[in-house]
């Protein structure tokens, strides 16, 4: 339950109730008049008269009977629902309120509070249903009658808090009446000792009152807010203390007066503090914890006038044992700095440092480190904030002070434990602002820089220069300070340096951070890495005098790493580009494996330096102007027809070294601006359609470059197609593509008539990627017309049954990202296919496909139309068909179903697999039967997350799933074995309950696989083996 | 209670020398290979004990240098398994706790046929003779399981850190 924390804070119940007409509670209400003294009875007397007055309004009317016929219904039958008969009767105007109160007079004036209270309750709920068709008037004599009779038997008093409650929304409220109300409130009812619902009726009708009548409310100064501080006290349900939290919320931030109650009012709500309540199984109401720790967290740190008492709490709570209350109190802390300033902060500062630094220093969760990070960023971020007057302290220094002085020295120790958490603490109060990134760096980076050199083991500098990165990184977080902090004789050291351990590092990860930090320094120092680190890099990279070759060869992978690494800023770029392209040239000539390693090595490095360009558009034109027109020319001269050469003997041509170089003229292109590819396409489209080489760097060729042409020996140009496919593919939506119906045809062509599969699963693709941006309309339909026609006859029979299959595939998916109404014609064909004992098996494979991501087509990245839902859509509209065929399927082909089916399921969010289990779940469960290793493979795969999200749907199947897991651990592939044990390891996560009769077992059959002859069958079976040790069992 | 130290009070020794953890195995082609047996090695074994947690510290086993794989000797063929582990001080009183540890997680995660034997790195704790008899000592590890608390605390030791 949510109750005040702390036996001391909990003011609620327990003190003695000084109001007196609360103890006339439980007698009968004419002698509670009699006895309780002369004001009651007055009001007695004045209720009477004012009933009278209500009555002497009354017509009779025909409908008067009907009313008092029910009116006795529901007073003395305990009929409910004429309650709603009565109200209809008001709406429609077959009776009025006076009416109904006249007819309920007899009751109104039993002696029996039972009697009184169901009078009360009919005219509120009917009050509930009809306050806006009230006159003022009306208004006025109902709120006199019912602030009499909160004076009543506490029998009486819910109804009459309902019918206030309907009061309050009445428009037509006179002034004067809500402070009225709220006074009889506050003075005549004990709110703590009413039941919930009463309570929040209560709240309710303040609520309501605070929204329409502010003024009023604050005419009552600080009673108003005492009288609501006595209100909540003591609220132990959620469901009110969210209500409640809301109230004082709008109390402060609407700037009523506290007046000399900002410290009860501070008792009163900070008494929850920390949360701790735990909503019960199956709560209704769908309270949680984090609500009420958020609702609590806006009102306390919504104030200044807290400070004072809410920063010794914080410190005390985070002083605490519990995880939760340090968690609880940092975030509070960190909501104050958004609003507190050096005079809230001065006194706490030491205990507030003094905790944060405990906490960073000894704590096992990396949730508190992040929230104490978190706590000190903003507390220095605050007092970097304030304005300081001439004469006073300068706390933000005083207190940065303390921190250097805390951890400045645990730098030094780069082996020690503490050497990160005090560096993430430096880094912390870095962060906050630029002034506290001065005074921090301008202590700590000399340190680092001396300590570099100080230490001389690798794993050592390692730590250090990660530290340094951290800061530099702080320093680009405030944009390019000036370059003060380095002078130029430490600066060329420092190159010195990260270009002996980009190189010659022997450990691979110190290697990559000094190539990281180089990265991260050059758009400082543009100039001192051009200068310096480029042509050291240059040299390294053509030198030949390493005797060993295998040491030049990585010597040279490092170079080429390196130059992509430290090519972040334009200038630099237009030094390394051309130095990359120079080495592709050299090393593309030659014929062995090597080579072609060579060549892929170079385009990565061209790819990650493409990458670093796109955001500036200078840098992106130069890159896409320089490298997409050489990797072109040199791909042509190498695809010229020589007698000498036969086709695989280059390694330009290679199928890896093609699809290594998709990446680099597709990034260099999918940023350009519109006018610059146009240019750029008015000149690669004329290259494939014409054989037009005249923009080529070097356009000497001794042949024409045909690629859609005839004959053996074009084979090779015809490989090109791919990187026509990286450019055109890439381009921008609206950037129109000359001949665009010509090409489309020529790819259609070539993807059905090519023997070589790369050629035509490339041209496929091209297709595929320039149908799917083509704008809807005629010409779309004609040419995806002309490709169902060249289709169909190649996929009923003939040779090129597999061309057409994948043209169909690549087509089929272009459709299906866009929701082109043929696509789903085409998913038919390809669910018919599943049938097909030849083409099956692929098609069904074919499902990954069209689901998958495609690395260098129809994704988002090349501006390809995709909408968001179109796997859940797929799902939708397929799946039946595929559980559907599998049921009717043959036995020789109802692996593809299933095939298909777990590829579908595989690639979904999760979130929808979930929702969506149960109906198949049994499939599933099949298809772990099934003998195919790719469909035990993906079915497991796609049960692996279920069972970690669903545990309580799975739950009800674990008999079977530990007989099948079990089962698959002995498969004879690794794979199906490796993801059978990965399956045993995620039942843990199943409800122990479940679970426990079959741990026995479980680690008896874990015991083989502990043997299995491949290590890394043998590591899953140790971790889940392990897991299953721990359920049920203490410690856990 | 044993356990990590949490909240105010203060460690023996908060600041300890923190070893390089080695990084994950690199999985090679041969592993690779559906066909290819692979022994069971050093480094195999290292890699099951040098991720458990010291009873004290947030830190592993590896971080605090109490166990290398220089001191982990296997022999698949014969199936014997040595296992040598060093106390950060020669008085550490989590010495036979930790011996525990690295027993059970081997016992959990080794093939029945192997014999294990874990002892302390000779010379590095005072009651070196002591551990290393209660850990040779199958019925006394049998009956230190049965104690609910040592279990919780070895369970500790043992379970993923979140």
């Amino acid at each position: 339950m949510a109750g005040p924390t702390g036996g001391a804070r909990h003011r609620g119940c327990a003190r003695p109730c000084a109001r007196g007409p609360v103890c006339a509670r439980g007698r009968p209400a004419p002698q509670a008049h009699v006895t309780a003294g002369t004001a009651p009875a007055q009001a007695q007397a004045g209720c009477g008269g004012r009933a009278a007055a209500l009555r002497a309004g009354v017509m009779a009317a025909a409908g008067a009977e009907a009313l008092a016929a029910s009116v006795r219904d529901f007073v003395s039958g305990q009929q409910d629902g004429r309650a709603a008969e009565v109200a209809a009767g008001v709406k429609d105007g077959r009776w009025t309120v006076l009416q109904l109160v006249e007819a309920l007079g007899f009751c109104l004036e039993n002696t029996d509070p039972r009697m009184r209270g169901r009078g009360i309750q009919l005219l509120s709920q009917v009050l509930l249903q009809c306050y806006s068709l009230l006159q003022e008037k009306e208004v006025l004599h109902l709120v006199l009658f019912y602030e009499s009779r909160l004076q009543d038997n506490h029998l009486v008093i819910p109804s009459v808090l309902q019918g206030l409650r309907a009061l309050s929304m009445c428009e037509v409220l006179s002034p004067g009446l809500a402070v009225s109300v709220l006074k009889a409130i506050f003075q005549e009812v004990h709110v703590q000792s009413l039941l919930q619902l009463d309570r929040h009726t209560v709240y309710s009708i303040i609520t309501n009152f605070m929204s329409t009548r502010e003024e009023e409310l604050k005419g009552l100064g600080a009673n108003f807010t005492f009288g609501f501080i006595q209100v909540m006290d003591g609220e132990k349900d959620p469901r009110n203390l969210l209500v409640a939290f809301q109230i004082v919320h709008d109390l402060i931030a609407k700037d009523y007066a506290l007046g000399p109650f900002v410290e009860e009012l501070f008792e009163v709500t900070s008494c929850y503090f920390p949360v701790d309540f735990t909503p019960p199984p199956n709560d209704p109401h769908g309270i949680q914890r984090e609500d009420l720790i958020l609702s609590l967290r806006a009102v306390l740190a919504s104030t200044t006038q807290f400070a004072e008492f809410l920063l010794p709490l914080l410190i005390e709570k985070l002083d605490s044992e519990l995880q939760s209350a340090k968690l609880d109190s940092l975030q509070t802390l960190t909501a104050c700095c958004a609003i507190y300033g050096q005079k809230e902060l001065q006194e706490f500062l030491p205990s507030l440092w003094s905790s944060l630094r405990r906490e960073v220093f000894q704590t096992a969760s990396e949730k508190i480190e992040t929230e104490c990070l978190t706590a000190l960023r903003a507390l220095s971020a605050c007092l970097s904030r304030s304005v300081l007057s001439s004469d006073s302290e300068d706390l933000l220094d005083s207190f940065l002070s303390s921190i250097l002085q805390d951890c400045r020295h645990h730098l030094c120790e780069p082996d020690m434990k503490l050497v990160w958490p005090s560096a993430k603490l430096l880094q912390a109060a870095a962060g906050a602002s630029l002034r506290t990134y001065h005074r921090i760096s301008h202590s700590v980076l000399p340190l680092l820089l001396e300590q570099y050199t100080k230490h001389t083991q690798s794993s050592q500098r390692r730590t250090i220069l990660e530290m340094l990165l951290g800061f530099l990184e702080l320093q680009q977080k405030w944009g390019h300070v000036e370059e003060g902090f380095l002078s130029s004789s430490n600066l060329e050291l420092v190159v010195d340096h990260l270009i002996r351990l980009a190189l010659h590092e022997e450990d691979s990860q110190s290697s990559e951070a000094a190539m990281e930090a180089a990265g991260s320094l050059a758009p400082t120092y543009p100039k001192v890495f051009s200068g310096h680190m480029v042509p050291r890099l240059e040299e390294e990279l053509q030198s030949e005098r390493e005797e060993s070759h295998h040491k030049r060869h990585s010597l040279q992978q490092r170079c080429l790493q390196a130059l992509a690494a430290v090519s972040t800023h334009t200038s630099i770029v237009k030094d390394t580009v051309p130095i990359l392209l120079q080495h592709l040239q050299k090393v593309q000539k030659g014929t062995e494996a090597k080579n072609t390693q060579d060549v892929i090595s170079v385009c990565l490095s061209l790819h990650r330096v493409a990458l670093q360009c796109q955001q500036d558009a200078e840098g992106c034109w130069y890159f896409h102007q320089t490298v997409v027109p050489c990797l072109l020319a040199m791909a042509v001269q190498a695809a010229m027809p020589e007698s000498t050469h036969t086709l695989p003997g280059k390694a330009l041509l290679e199928e890896e070294v093609l699809a290594a170089m998709i990446p680099v003229i597709s990034a260099a292109t999918t940023h350009l601006s519109p006018e610059l590819a146009a240019q750029s396409v008015s000149h690669v489209v004329p290259l494939f359609l014409d054989g037009d080489v005249s923009f080529l760097p070097q356009n000497n060729f001794p042949c024409s470059f045909q690629p859609f042409g005839d004959g053996e020996h074009l084979e090779a140009q015809r490989r090109l197609v791919a990187l026509l496919m990286a450019f055109v593919c890439s381009l921008p939506r609206d950037v129109a593509i000359p001949q665009q119906e010509w090409l489309l045809r020529e790819l259609l062509a070539l993807s059905c008539s090519s023997n070589c599969p790369f050629t035509a699963t490339t041209a496929a693709k091209c297709f595929a990627g320039l149908v799917n941006k083509h704008p809807a309309g005629q010409q779309l339909d004609e040419v995806l017309q002309l490709a169902v026609n060249r289709m169909e006859p190649s996929l009923a029979e003939g040779p090129r049954r597999t061309q057409a299959l994948t043209l169909l595939l690549w087509v089929t998916k272009a459709l299906v990202l866009r929701y082109h109404p043929l696509s789903s014609c085409l998913t038919d064909k390809l669910l018919g296919l599943l049938g097909d004992t030849e083409l099956g098996p692929a098609t069904a494979d074919g499902f990954s496909l069209l689901m998958a991501e495609s690395p260098d087509v129809l994704h988002k990245g090349c501006h390809a139309d995709v909408r968001i839902m179109f796997r859940q859509r797929f799902f939708t509209d397929n799946v039946p068909k595929l559980v559907q065929g599998f049921h009717g399927a043959g036995p020789d082909v109802k692996a593809n179903y299933l095939k298909g089916l777990s590829h579908v399921l595989n690639h979904l969010p999760k979130p929808v697999l979930v929702t969506e289990l149960p109906t198949l779940l049994s499939l599933l469960l099949e298809a772990l039967s099934c003998s195919d290793r790719v469909v035990q493979l993906s079915t497991l795969s796609c049960l692996h997350p279920l069972l970690l999200e669903a545990p309580q749907i799975m739950s009800l199947h674990v008999d079977t799933l530990v007989t099948k897991f079990l089962n698959l651990t002995s498969s004879p592939t690794m794979a199906v074995r490796i993801a059978a044990l990965r399956c045993a390891h995620a039942l843990t996560s199943l409800p122990t309950t479940v679970l426990l009769p079959y741990k026995g077992r479980v680690i008896r059959a874990l015991a083989k696989p502990l043997d299995d002859k491949k290590r890394l069958v043998r590591k899953e079976a140790v971790a889940a083996r392990g897991e299953w040790f721990l359920l049920g069992s203490p410690g856990r | 209670m044993v356990g990590p130290g949490l909240g105010a009070a203060p460690l023996e020794n908060a600041n300890p020398l923190i070893y390089r953890r080695s990084g994950e195995r690199p999985v090679t082609a041969r592993e690779e290979d559906d066909e290819l047996p692979d022994a069971i090695d050093d480094r195999e074994i290292f890699d099951l004990i040098r991720s458990i947690n010291d009873p004290e510290h947030p830190l592993t086993l590896e971080e605090l240098n109490v166990v290398e794989q220089m001191r982990v000797k296997v022999d698949d063929a014969q199936s014997t398994v040595s296992v040598e582990f060093t106390p950060t001080i020669p008085h550490c009183s989590m010495a036979t706790l930790i011996g525990l540890s690295i027993k059970v997680k081997l016992l959990r995660s080794l093939p029945e046929r192997f014999k294990l034997d874990v002892h302390i790195t000779p010379g590095t704790h005072a009651s070196e003779h002591a551990v290393n008899k209660q850990l040779a000592d199958k019925e006394r590890v049998a009956a230190a399981l049965e104690n609910s608390h040592l279990l919780e605390v070895v369970n500790q030791c043992l379970s993923a850190r979140s």
